[in-house]
């Protein structure tokens, strides 16, 4: 299963992104060979509103059975759940220290949202 | 005849001038409180209300037997409103804007027509005055097609009184938007001026003609008499800073309830309105 990660940059050793929506990256990870790819987000930062959302769908469009970010609000976590994304949230580190606690099966999946949604 | 009462800052008199100018007049009088997201003005005009009509807004609705998935709903939404997945399509009607994208774009037929109330528009009698008001549902964030939907109401044989939101942002435009004259209310403090300023600059990109009111004036006026001039912009009325009035208002009392011989003060600043609009023809 692939892991997918909200990172404040391209490369393993960069530090969590908190923020799931706007992230500045998403670092899409193989566990078993650490091979890994970046995603850029750009687009989504400068979204009116749904960051959270598409953020979601390119998170599942990489194939990814589990994020591993910061915060997720509730409409982010909606769409996560219908495309069968597993979401651990409150993570802090690099992408690296990340994906060694998800070995040693140190991560805990959420089951709702942390932080609320924008609008209501 | 379409006056729209607008300020820019919020608190400035907008209702106090609009209800007391609708009930000085000696004519027919529409009155619409297009402030929805906190209509005041029936406080003072106690309408009895009659009739109450719910406003509703598209929505997109998915018809899975028919949607293939393909994406292009989604890809149009400029409000990501729809997110199609691989084997479920999610929407969230809280973020459209019934721009009907969707609906035209899918191949398949698979979208269909739904709704989300927005609010509702209550019509009543107060005297002479016909009261119309529009009261956003708690929790919509998009009051500007409600705001339309009060304003179809609009009978131009009449003298029509809109009674806008503040600020200068799409709410205030909505309401602006068709009127013959726009009437800013403001005070005479800095942010009075400064926002004053900024609903001047809305008024004159929708190119419509304008005047002001100077509400609680007193001995220095915050530069807006001297902007105002520089600016060729007419004040109409000035409102004096006076205890009775603010007692008033807050017994729920217009200032023509307490000060009757006010009604001549705005009959007057109907007369200045319609001299400008007739000088102008």
């Amino acid at each position: 299963m692939k892991v997918a990660i909200s990172a404040k940059g391209k490369e393993l050793d960069d530090e969590i992104d908190p923020r799931f929506g706007r992230a500045a990256y998403f670092i899409i990870v193989d566990p078993k060979t650490m091979e890994f790819k970046a995603v850029d987000n750009r687009q989504n930062i400068e979204a009116m509103q749904g960051a959270g959302i598409q953020a979601a769908r390119t998170v599942a469009e990489e194939g990814a059975g589990l994020l591993i970010t910061g915060h997720c609000g509730p409409k982010a976590f909606m769409t996560l759940q219908a495309a069968k994304v597993n979401v651990a949230v409150n993570v802090t580190g690099t992408v690296r220290e990340a994906v060694e606690k998800f070995k040693k099966g140190e991560i805990s999946y959420a089951a709702s949202p942390n932080v609320e949604g924008h609008w209501r | 005849m379409v006056i729209s009462i607008a300020s820019g800052k919020g608190g400035t008199g907008k209702t106090t001038v609009g209800v007391n100018l609708a009930v000085s007049l000696d004519k027919q009088v529409r009155f619409f409180d297009c402030d929805v997201e906190e209509p005041n003005a029936h406080l003072f005009l106690k309408p009895i209300i009659n009739e109450r009509t719910a406003v509703k807004t598209f929505i997109p609705e998915i018809d899975f037997t028919r949607c293939t998935y393909c994406g292009k709903c989604g890809e149009i939404c400029q409000f990501n409103a729809i997110a199609v997945l691989k084997d479920y399509v999610l929407t969230f009607p809280e973020l459209c804007h019934s721009c009907r994208g969707c609906l035209f774009v899918c191949p398949e037929k698979a979208v269909r027509e739904s709704s989300r109330e927005l609010g509702v528009i209550e019509q009543g009698r107060a005297e002479q005055v016909e009261f119309i008001h529009g009261r956003l549902r708690i929790g919509e964030a998009m009051s500007p097609p409600l705001i339309r939907a009060v304003k179809e109401r609009i009978d131009k044989r009449q003298i029509n009184i809109i009674d806008a939101p503040p600020g200068t942002s799409c709410p205030v435009i909505a309401a602006l938007k068709g009127a013959d004259f726009a009437l800013l209310v403001t005070e005479p403090t800095p942010f009075g001026l400064n926002d004053l300023i900024l609903a001047v600059e809305a008024v004159r990109a929708l190119k419509m003609p304008l005047g002001a009111v100077l509400n609680r004036a007193g001995n220095h006026d915050g530069g807006v008499q001297s902007y105002l001039a520089r600016e060729n912009i007419p004040l109409l009325l000035e409102i004096p800073m006076d205890r009775k009035i603010a007692e008033a208002y807050s017994r729920g009392q217009m200032i023509v309830d307490v000060m009757p011989e006010w009604k001549e003060k705005f009959r007057g600043l109907y007369q200045k309105i319609e001299d400008i609009l007739n000088g102008r023809k």
